[in-house]
């Protein structure tokens, strides 16, 4: 099964080498993984997605704590949660045009680079809502498709 | 202002460092510089930086003290990388200490330059390069908090020649706190309250101890539990003296090389009490038969460890001994008279033995080495026959007596640890039972021994065999013995000499005793060359995969 997980860790030289030396060491998959500083620069967040059976995640869940510049690690999965990833994509539209922006609206895709063959479209949302657009432009044709992997952040309590 | 390499060795000084295992070369020579007028430091010029790493962790065993070795950049660097991941898989901590190139260079494949800190990263509790002078106190202060604390282990500081040589002002933290870094120590009071139910309910309890009774310096406080509760103890090959030998209440050691009645006890075993242990499958044999019937109890201070391999069911986290010592509070014996008499049944049934004829048997050295040293020798062991005979045969009855290398297997790893461990204990009787195909990889440490007047005596059991591996071929592989053969090998009792050392051959088993006390009596190092019989065997044994109660046996 599919796990987000949260970590903060330390911003150093050498500790995204170490998060993903454990993964590839220990024969983890990583689907996806993101990082950039938090609001306080000397702490990162990496937000990665793995699958594994629970003594797998389990596992990775440890392997991650022991790491000695891990600060916190959270499994998202199964707390509420919003999960968003960012989606470039450039269409070569055949003369259709009007549609590739149709499109683009019904999914309030933003339109961000116009040539004369091509549209290039940025996208922000859940998974499910960007297979749904990337779907629908495989019947133009996709030249280039970019995904930044999933950030995720838990609710707050109402 | 002080300079780099003067802030590196006080900062050792304040961590109480006495001795450095070391290798010269040109990144680390204004660290050499410095040391040339420490005299506080001793510093013991090993022969390959292999035999450097080695030593620091032999130290480290024998003391429980953190080891130090330096090496240069490069290919000194690269030396020191199978003794690093040797002391990562036993959890031994060590300091490794390295040149690098200067910072300006890093990155151009300058001469002499290697990604140090890249290639250790996986067998590292943590590493650093260190980029400005002013870091390298405060690095070098965290390298030695994270290296002791929670589950031990090496950790490497890579010093590019500019920081060694730049200058700054130098204070000296007093303390480290890390908020990525709290190892747990207390144990979960709940937890522990759980264990002594399970604890009083059983009726065929064992304790399985390993090397973290030993790195927990608790072996009294497992001893304790014992006599409250008489519950049989069983050590892996890192746990060897963590519990006395001599104790009626131990069963040797467990797993592919264990005694019968231990591995009979843990298979039967109705509650099984894991302290400092891994579970690793030189232990369990075959995992789905492992203590099947066993509720399981896992005391140990890295939590990654629990379940892992074997599903645990009352996870203690935290330190041996402060978790044992809360334990022995509250403690109450279970009913286990009709346990303890099988026990012994199996013990008189089942004893370790082998042949005992006119022939030089390995086991009967060992034995006779252990009467010798009244057992309170420190042992280090190569790998292959040789170590477990000596695990098998050796009586422990002390911790940080027995040091050999368990998970990583790492060959050469005896003779440089006995360096080590003699260093730290220049009185003590020091042994490394050797095999003739491991004394090989680090034998060029003859010249340590002597330059340093160490009196380390070696045992070389020689079958002019990779044994072990030779073990393997005749009992699973039709006796093809592809490459196992190396009598084609020096004249140790030569070799020794021409290194200005004693040598002594053995032929016969009525010359093994007046050998040993030669050796013992002989002021240096000794080197004793037992041409034991070639075929011999390591029994009991679990094949690979089958579980603990399938062992197969040389002698019926
Ligand atoms: C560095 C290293 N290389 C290879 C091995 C694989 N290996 C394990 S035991 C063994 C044979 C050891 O021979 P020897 O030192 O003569 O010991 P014996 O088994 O004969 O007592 C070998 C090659 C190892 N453990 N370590
Ligand atoms: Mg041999």
């Amino acid at each position: 099964m599919r796990h987000i997980i949260s970590v903060l860790v330390e911003n150093k030289f050498g500790v995204l080498a170490r998060v993903a030396g454990l993964f590839s060491g220990r024969g983890y998959n990583i689907d996806s993984l993101c990082v950039a500083p938090t609001d306080d620069p000397t702490v990162s967040r990496m937000t990665i997605v793995t699958a594994g059976d629970e003594k797998i995640i389990e596992q990775i869940e440890k392997q991650l704590n022991k790491l000695v510049d891990t600060i916190k690690v959270s499994d998202l999965t199964h707390t509420t949660h919003v999960e968003r990833e960012l989606l470039l994509v450039k269409v070569r539209h055949k003369g259709k045009r009007s549609e590739v922006i149709e499109i683009a609206d019904i999914f309030r895709a933003k339109i961000i680079d116009v040539a004369k063959d091509y549209i290039t479209l940025e996208m922000t949302g859940d998974e499910e809502k960007l297979s749904g657009l990337i779907d629908l432009l495989k019947s133009f044709e996709i030249v280039e498709l970019i995904r930044t992997g999933k950030v995720a952040i838990t609710r707050a309590e109402k | 202002m002080k300079q780099g390499a003067e802030i590196l060795i006080d900062t050792l000084l304040k961590e109480g460092v006495e001795t450095i295992f070391g290798y010269q070369g040109g990144a680390v020579l204004p660290i050499f510089d410095v040391l040339y007028r420490t005299k506080e430091l001793r510093v013991v010029l090993v022969r390959h930086e292999q035999a450097a790493a080695h030593a620091a962790d032999g130290y480290a065993r024998a003391t429980g003290k953190v080891g130090v070795c330096l090496a240069t950049s490069g290919p000194g660097s690269t030396n020191l990388v199978t003794g690093i991941a040797t002391a990562y898989m036993d959890s031994i901590p060590i300091i490794a200490l390295t040149g690098q190139v200067p910072s300006t260079m890093i990155g151009n494949d300058a001469f002499q330059e290697a990604d140090i800190v890249g290639i250790t990263r996986p067998i590292t509790k943590q590493n650093y390069l260190v980029k400005r002078v002013e870091d390298l106190g405060r690095l070098v202060k965290e390298a030695f908090y994270i290296a002791r604390s929670g589950r031990p282990g090496p950790v490497l500081i890579d010093i590019p020649k500019d920081v060694s040589t730049n200058k700054c002002k130098s204070k000296i933290l007093e303390a480290v706190s890390l908020r990525s870094y709290n190892p747990t120590y207390k144990g979960h009071s709940l937890q522990i309250k759980r264990a002594t139910e399970a604890i009083a309910r059983a009726k065929k309890p064992v304790i399985y101890a390993g090397g973290g009774v030993i790195s927990s310096n608790a072996s009294d406080k497992l001893k304790e539990l014992v006599e409250k509760t008489h519950i049989p103890v069983t050590n892996t090959l890192m746990g060897l003296g963590s519990f006395p030998a001599a104790h009626p209440l131990f069963i040797g050691m467990l797993g592919m090389h264990g005694t019968k009645y231990a591995n009979f006890a843990v298979s039967e075993a109705d509650l099984l009490i894991a302290i400092g242990a891994r579970f690793d499958d030189r232990i369990t044999g075959k995992m789905e038969e492992f203590a099947k019937s066993a509720t399981i109890i896992h005391i140990d201070i890295d939590p990654s460890e629990i379940s892992k391999n074997i599903k645990c069911h009352i996870p203690i986290v935290g330190d041996v001994g402060l978790i044992l010592e809360e334990l022995n509070k509250i403690i109450s014996p279970p009913e286990i008279s009709e346990w303890l008499s099988k026990i012994s049944e199996w013990k008189k049934d089942y004893p370790l033995t082998y042949k005992e004829d006119g022939e030089l048997r390995p086991q009967y050295v060992i034995e006779e080495i252990c009467k010798l040293t009244n057992g309170e020798a420190i042992i280090t062991t190569e790998v292959g026959q040789n170590q477990m005979w000596a695990a098998q045969y050796y009586k422990f009855n002390k911790p940080r007596r027995f040091l050999s290398s368990g998970g990583l297997g790492t060959m050469g790893y005896g003779f440089p640890a006995a360096i080590g461990a003699q260093v730290a204990n220049p009185g003590a009787i020091v042994f490394d039972i050797a095999g003739d195909g491991s004394i090989q990889m680090n034998i060029q440490e003859l010249a340590t021994c002597v330059q340093e007047k160490l009196p380390v005596k070696i045992a070389i059991l020689n079958n002019q065999y990779l044994g072990m591996v030779r073990q393997w071929q005749e009992l699973f592989y039709d006796k093809r013995y592809s490459h196992t053969d190396i009598s084609v090998a020096p004249d140790f009792v030569k070799l020794a000499e021409a290194y200005g050392i004693l040598g002594i051959r053995v032929d016969k088993k009525e010359d093994v005793e007046k050998a040993i006390k030669k050796a013992l009596a002989y002021k240096g190092p000794v080197l004793l060359d037992f041409r034991i019989c070639r075929l011999e065997n390591v029994f009991p044994m679990v094949p690979a995969g089958a579980a603990l109660t399938q062992m197969v046996d040389g002698i019926a």
